[in-house]
């Protein structure tokens, strides 16, 4: 019975953890109907932005001890990580819906800030490089290259692989291939309460996770902007035509989502310490599962789904095989699509005739 | 014999009841016209026939066999064909590849025959094509054959569904508002097409449609519904001076 | 009688260049140009039901694995002994008897893969569709990942290369046939009403739910015998081949290319392969551009070279 208590728990703060991250999925896949690949990346930013956070000489003093540095950190995080959403959303998918300015600059800078760490290594070179690569980008717009209009939903996806390709590689290159460790910027304490012995940490985390969905709860269903956001995902044009900024609404979806991967990718670092540029390709699956089983585009869904699919693996292994581990988020998955799948809170809409 | 039965036929979508104990009685032959206000449930009854949806309650019968629980393919093998209120060609064919499409249910050639274009495959590809030419050619849209569906002009595009649905070779051609649209002259042309569609190909015609003279000049009998029932059903002369009729659809004071 | 001279100019062409190719341009060279017809033959076969039919399937690596491992396993276990009955025949002969009933070991696999995953998942539309094929994938690898009789974790190694341009070629040319000749037929144009407008294809009589799991099923069946072409090759495979990234890198080389487009995803996949594996030794640097070049044209040119702009909306 202890045992399954703390199975339990175990689950739950694992659950936690995918329900932040599947409620980017959700709110992205709500407002544009994307399936935001590069979402996972995002919560590897988020880590190791906490990461080099808690390293300056600023934090490492009060690291560890002081729970208002912690805090720090993790808004931090969140705020950078939300700016990354907000980048990506405007360079990458905005595009396809006709804004098309600055597009080729903002690519052709990166590359050439690439190009200028890879020859020189130096500061200046990418400066230099940047530089080069806005103004071809600057030039080429001018010359007339403009993005394709309503691209497809498949290009979309590809775009999203793209950038999720881009951010990863990019991370390998930046943060360096090989594995770091997380500091340890809560202390962890092990408490015993009744049979159980329980992880500080992992109580932090499901708590931290709560107040934030709840945080988003409240933004999503009492405030102005979380009434446009509905409206943007029940109907994008009828939004514009009821005076919605749509582009700042969606802008904004991505920020809140990416803010809160941000977050799942610290608290989950908390609990696994080791992280590395890849470390968001198996959670960001399985939160994207977690968000198809509570109903893709569903906010209650999205945290149903992640303590659902949190618990459920966490059974899997204590009970069952391990090395399954892996296949139990898909086996849902496919057993979700197949019996119900607009998911545990969906609601079908059928092609009118 | 009827060769349309709908009996008793109900449809639900949620707390919606969009066709209510219908009735419905196709003989061979009719110029069948179904009217009646926005929303009244006609392309309901059009995608029950078709097997779009299936009824909650009742049946429907063609040519005395119950079709209402098969899905859209077989019935179209059975002999019911459509065209669509938004018209919906294959916009990635040409013309004619449209028309071809719909001898697909009959074709002979197996998989192997295509693979290894075998000489039965050649010779049905020949039949296919030059079948579907001639129908074209009834409709004056030989000519354009080999053009992207998507590029003939409105009025065309209608006329292609027509044919398109014409070569299933149906017993029952269901025409769901093909004068939308159309200017008086092409409303005219429409009307003599219909009239001779069902004369030469000797077949069935239901007509949804809007345009009340269209309505008027080709079909035969007419059935009226409002809120997925009944509320009328004669000949032409009768709709037009039933009270009920007007009020609630052909317009009051 | 003009095509049989044509089949025995190719059937000359590959014997001569299989005989030289290797020197001419070098072992590792050989190697990408194996690659590129391995990714043919699944991009052709990723087409005919993404592109053709319409149904967005980003699984394809799952049967590209069954096939792989089934053939791979097939010969491993049986070749032996299918050895010792045709000792008649010279060791070429050999090979060519173990890989042909190893391909087809490896296709009938595939294909009833194909069957098992498309039957419940067709009735899915757009975006269900792909995360569900996406998911079975997916579960095909772990699965293998677990049976040790083909090596599961460790990888099954000891595989004998049977394969090489000549068989590769070859079947890249009988792949793009086929796909080619169904397409030309009232089967393609099934297929491809179903892409275009699925309801009116129904309405017309088109059995859509039989025509995408036909579809689907010959789709996997070419992965599958990619797959044998690709153990018999390697000597070596492991699951770590199969996972979702590759199907990624299918679909994308579909895309650009054009889809819907034999050509295109003809040239998307040689064009894909090399820029991948020749700029992978550069690491993640070139990756990164490879990344944002492919950002670049589905935000310029979302229809691929060849492609007319079909696709889901």
């Amino acid at each position: 019975m202890a045992t399954f208590l703390q199975q339990l728990i175990n689950g739950i703060s694992q659950g936690s953890a995918y329900a932040l991250i599947a409620l980017g999925y959700t709110m992205v896949y709500g407002v544009l109907r994307l399936i935001n690949f590069a979402h996972s990346d995002v919560y590897m930013f988020g880590a190791f932005m906490g990461y080099y956070l808690a390293n300056t000489q600023v934090m490492r003093a009060s690291v560890g001890t002081s729970a208002l540095s912690a805090v720090v950190i993790l808004l931090a995080a969140m705020g950078l990580s939300a700016g990354l959403g907000i980048l990506i959303e405007r360079f990458a998918y905005r595009p396809g819906r006709g804004v098309t300015r600055f597009v080729l600059p903002f690519w052709f800078g990166i590359v050439g800030a690439a190009v200028g760490q890879l020859l020189q290594g130096t500061i200046p070179a990418l400066a230099v490089g940047a530089a080069v690569g806005i103004l071809v980008g600057l030039g080429l717009e001018k010359a007339g290259l403009r993005p394709a209009r309503q691209n497809s939903r498949l290009a979309l996806l590809i775009i999203a692989i793209g950038v999720s390709l881009f951010l990863e590689n990019g991370g390998q290159q930046v943060f360096g291939a090989d594995p770091k460790f997380f500091p340890q910027i809560i202390p962890t304490h092990l408490l015993d309460i009744g049979p159980l012995r329980i992880d500080s940490q992992k109580l932090i985390v499901f708590g931290v996770s709560i107040v934030l969905m709840v945080l988003l709860n409240l933004i999503v269903n009492y405030t102005k902007t979380g009434k446009a956001m509905r409206a943007v995902s029940f109907n994008l044009d009828a939004a514009k035509l009821m005076g919605i900024n749509t582009d700042r609404i969606i802008a904004f979806t991505f920020a809140l989502g990416s803010a809160l991967a941000a977050a799942g990718g610290i608290l989950v670092s908390l609990l696994y310490p080791r992280i590395d540029p890849l470390m968001g390709v198996m959670p960001g699956l399985k939160a994207f599962v977690a968000a198809v089983l509570g109903g893709i585009g569903n906010i209650t869904g999205a945290m149903l789904g992640g303590l659902i699919l949190g618990m459920a693996e966490v059974m899997a292994v204590g009970y069952g095989q391990s090395t399954y581990r892996d296949a139990i988020a898909f086996i849902i998955l496919v057993l979700i699509l197949l019996l119900k799948p607009t998911g545990i809170m969906g609601k079908g809409m059928g092609e009118k005739v | 014999m009827a060769i349309l039965d709908v009996r008793n036929c109900t449809k639900r979508f949620g707390g919606l009841v969009a066709v209510k104990n219908l009735n419905m009685s196709l003989e061979s032959g009719d110029l069948y016209g179904l009217i009646g206000p926005n929303g009244a449930g006609k392309t309901t009854i059009f995608n029950l026939m078709t097997g779009v949806y299936t009824p909650d309650q009742g049946s429907i019968e063609l040519d005395g066999k119950a079709i209402h629980k098969h899905k859209p393919s077989s019935i179209a093998k059975l002999g019911i064909s459509r065209t669509f209120q938004n018209i919906r060609l294959f916009r990635s064919m040409t013309v004619l590849e449209n028309v071809t499409v719909a001898r697909h249910m009959r074709k002979k050639q197996l998989l192997f025959d295509a693979v290894m274009r075998t000489t039965r495959l050649k010779l049905e590809e020949e039949t296919i094509k030059h079948d579907a030419l001639a129908l074209l050619k009834i409709f004056s849209l030989d000519k354009r054959a080999y053009e992207p569906a998507v590029n003939l002009p409105y009025g065309s595009q209608r006329r292609l569904e027509i044919a398109r649905a014409l070569a299933t070779q149906p017993k029952v051609l269901l025409l769901d508002e093909p004068a939308a649209g159309m200017n008086p002259q092409e409303s005219i042309e429409l009307m003599h097409l219909i009239r001779w569609i069902r004369d030469e190909f000797k077949l069935t015609v239901l007509l949804v449609e809007h345009n009340m003279r269209v309505v008027m000049g080709v079909c035969e009998k007419i059935q009226v519904i409002d809120y997925g029932e009944t509320i009328a059903l004669g000949t032409p002369k009768e709709i037009q001076h039933n009270p009920k009729v007007i009020e609630a659809y052909l317009g009051g004071a | 009688m003009k095509k049989f001279v044509l089949f025995l100019a190719a059937f000359v062409a590959l014997t001569g260049l299989e005989a030289f190719l290797r020197n001419l341009i070098g072992a590792y060279n050989y190697q990408i140009v194996i690659l590129v017809g391995i990714n043919i033959i699944l991009a052709v076969s990723l087409n005919l039901i993404n592109g053709v039919t319409g149904q967005f399937s980003i699984g394809h690596a799952g049967f590209y694995a069954v096939g792989a491992y089934t053939c791979a396993a097939f010969v491993f276990y049986v070749g032996p002994s299918l050895r010792a009955i045709t000792t008649f025949l010279p060791r070429v002969g050999q090979d060519a008897v173990l890989l042909l009933t190893g391909l087809s070991a490896g296709a009938i696999a595939a294909a009833i893969a194909g069957l098992a995953v498309g039957i419940p998942s067709l009735r899915l539309r757009g975006d269900y569709l792909a995360i569900v094929t996406l998911g079975f994938g997916e579960i095909i690898r772990v699965f293998i990942l677990n049976i040790d009789a083909i090596g599961g974790s460790r990888g099954f190694s000891g595989i004998p290369q049977l394969s090489n341009f000549f068989w590769v070629y070859l079947l890249v040319l009988l792949t793009i046939l086929t796909v080619r000749n169904l397409i030309r037929s009232s089967y393609g144009r099934a297929f491809i009403s179903i892409r275009d407008d699925e309801i009116a294809a129904e309405a017309m009589g088109v059995d859509t739910t039989r025509c995408k799991v036909m579809s689907f099923v010959i789709s996997s069946m070419f992965a599958g015998i990619a797959g044998g072409l690709f153990g018999h090759f390697t000597m070596y495979l492991h699951p770590n081949s199969f996972l979702f990234t590759t199907s990624f890198y299918l679909i994308i080389m579909i895309v650009v290319g054009g889809l819907g487009s034999i050509e295109g995803a003809i040239v998307g996949a040689a064009l894909v392969t090399v820029i991948l594996e020749v700029f992978r030794s550069f690491g993640s640097f070139r990756l990164v551009n490879f990344a944002i070049l492919l950002v670049l044209i589905m935000i310029y040119r979302p229809q691929g070279l060849f492609g007319k702009g079909y696709g889901y909306s």
